[in-house]
């Protein structure tokens, strides 16, 4: 880390449950994140510098631009004229809405800062939703001839099988085991354990890929609240410290890669992230990773370091990626699981890490957990973020 | 879509118009207005190159579900076609079927309709991709 650069900290968390919550709009939504994150750090609007908020489609489903005003006016603080920004990145506004937070306390501009994410997919029909998600892509050169993003990851899915011979089942065991997780989190989506032979079962939506090998469109929000380290402390008995912060990108195309089967978005965001923080992946004992598809949480383990490229599938359907593994993967469910609300999901990652580094993670903590990992990316990894979370 | 943003991508979409690099011979696909390889050296000198339609297939997928617009077409085959200039494109693989095709399958460019707007609305036409040999003749061989 750069020594002009400050130590920041998460003193407060807030998140609304994952799923089709057709009561609420998408500023209910933020304003219910937001407040529960300001109750717990138990700060008030006047401390709040400024608010970021992650959010990819409301433009494209609700016809609602320029969410930061939005959000914000909404959680009373207008009369404030704090600054606001959203930040979009398709699947990772959220992650990167998190980071641009985290750098303007490190960097200085502010103490205090609200960061959220908010995300409402099932105001719209099922395919207008599809059309928001697949403008993540190449919209002229991938889209427009009728690719998927479940038909691209489906290529990258065929690349690593080929490449490193991952199976059929070991993309059904991270499936089952996400839901596992899920079973003990009263804010997922699907709550319920899941065997992976229904997975492998499911019908084909991009062959090899089924049904169970793909994440929802949720509604949901999640926020927190970031604060220069030193203050933190005087605020927060136990601050959780944000020790590295990385990102990376790659073409916006997948076709235009050398290699399907992996993201080198996500190696380039987690070498900055480990080497800002000076720490290792054997060191990190949990980890929120994107698994908007079963195959991405295979490219995402190997391309942050944690297994070896082909070696994260053997791993997960040997139980290496849950309780007792080498590291917990996805222990709140993951996006498979929990529910992926693109804008929120980032966010939520950073609230389950915080949550099971203050020891408050109840059925699905990880025990002795000092040190966290998440991972967030948008379309086929042309974006990614990971940041690591760590108490000492 | 409105009818310019359709309109300007004719050659690119009809035609396999692409670009070549007038400083170090790159090729691209879609064109585009700087070489990816040599960048700054080649502004001004990207020239407009027809590409010969022969490539080979790289990957594929049978897609199921599919977005608004192309619901009635499924099940249709979306592949990553390498043309034999070098640039790859995402685009769909007709006249075979998914247990026909396999990765380095030999393929050739072909015309066809892509979707419609709606029923008044502009149709898209643009490049698909099917076997380079015919799937008998392949099979006899």
């Amino acid at each position: 880390m750069s020594p002009k650069l400050r130590e920041v900290a998460i003193i407060g968390t807030g998140m609304t449950k994952f799923g089709e919550l057709w009561d609420k709009s998408l500023r209910e939504l933020g304003l219910a994140a937001g407040l529960q994150a300001i109750h717990e750090a138990n700060i008030g609007s006047e401390d709040i510098d400024a608010m970021y908020v992650g959010n990819m489609s409301a433009g494209v489903l609700l016809q609602q631009e320029h969410v930061g005003a939005l959000i914000a006016d909404y959680c009373g603080l207008a009369e404030r004229h704090i600054p606001t920004t959203r930040v979009e990145a398709a699947s990772a506004s959220g992650g990167l809405a998190f980071r641009h937070a985290y750098m303007s306390i490190a960097g200085g501009f502010y103490d205090t800062v609200v960061v959220g994410g908010a995300e409402k997919m099932t105001d719209s029909s099922e395919s207008q939703t599809g059309t928001s998600v697949i403008a993540g892509s190449d919209e002229e050169w991938e889209a427009f001839y009728g690719a998927t993003f479940a038909a691209l990851h489906a290529m990258c899915a065929r690349g690593h099988m080929d490449e490193h011979g991952t199976t059929r089942e070991q993309l059904s065991a991270v499936a089952a085991k996400n839901h596992n997780h899920a079973a003990n989190n009263p804010l997922a989506q699907f709550p319920f354990p899941m065997k992976p032979e229904a997975v492998t079962a499911s019908g084909l939506v991009a062959s090899p890929l089924r049904m169970m090998d793909c994440a929802p469109s949720s509604d949901g929000a999640a926020a927190l609240v970031l604060c220069e380290a030193e203050r933190a402390k005087e605020l927060c008995e136990n601050p959780v410290l944000i020790s590295g912060s990385g990102q990376g990108s790659d073409t916006i195309a997948l076709h235009d890669r050398p290699k399907l089967c992996h993201f080198p978005a996500i190696e380039h965001a987690a070498a900055a992230a480990f080497l800002q923080a000076g720490r290792k992946p054997a060191e990190v004992a949990v980890a929120e990773v994107h698994d908007n598809f079963t195959i991405s949480e295979i490219m995402a383990l190997e391309g942050l370091g944690f297994f070896p490229h082909g070696k994260a599938g053997p791993a997960t359907e040997s139980g290496e990626t849950t309780y007792g593994g080498k590291v917990v993967v996805n222990s709140s469910g993951g996006l498979k699981a929990r529910g992926h609300a693109p804008g929120a999901t980032g966010i939520a990652q950073a609230v389950e890490i915080t949550h099971q580094l203050q020891g408050r993670a109840d059925k699905r903590q990880v025990d002795g957990a000092t040190l966290g990992l998440c991972e967030n990316h948008g379309g086929t990894a042309a974006t990614a973020v990971v940041h690591l979370l760590e108490v000492r | 879509m409105a009818v310019p943003r359709y309109w300007r991508k004719l050659a690119t979409r009809y035609n396999l118009i692409g670009a070549r690099c007038g400083n170090c011979g790159n090729h691209e696909f879609p064109p585009r207005d700087m070489c990816g390889k040599c960048r700054r050296h080649s502004v001004g000198k990207m020239e407009p190159h027809r590409f010969s339609g022969k490539g080979k297939l790289t990957s594929y997928t049978e897609v199921h579900t599919a977005q608004a617009g192309y619901e009635d077409q499924v099940p249709y085959i979306v592949g990553i076609i390498e043309l034999e200039e070098g640039p790859r494109l995402t685009t769909q693989i007709v006249d075979c079927s998914a247990d026909q095709v396999y990765e380095g399958m030999p393929v050739t460019d072909t015309f066809r309709k892509i979707g419609e707007d709606s029923d008044s609305g502009i149709i898209y036409y643009g490049t698909k991709f099917r076997p380079a040999v015919p799937l008998a003749e392949a099979e006899e061989q």
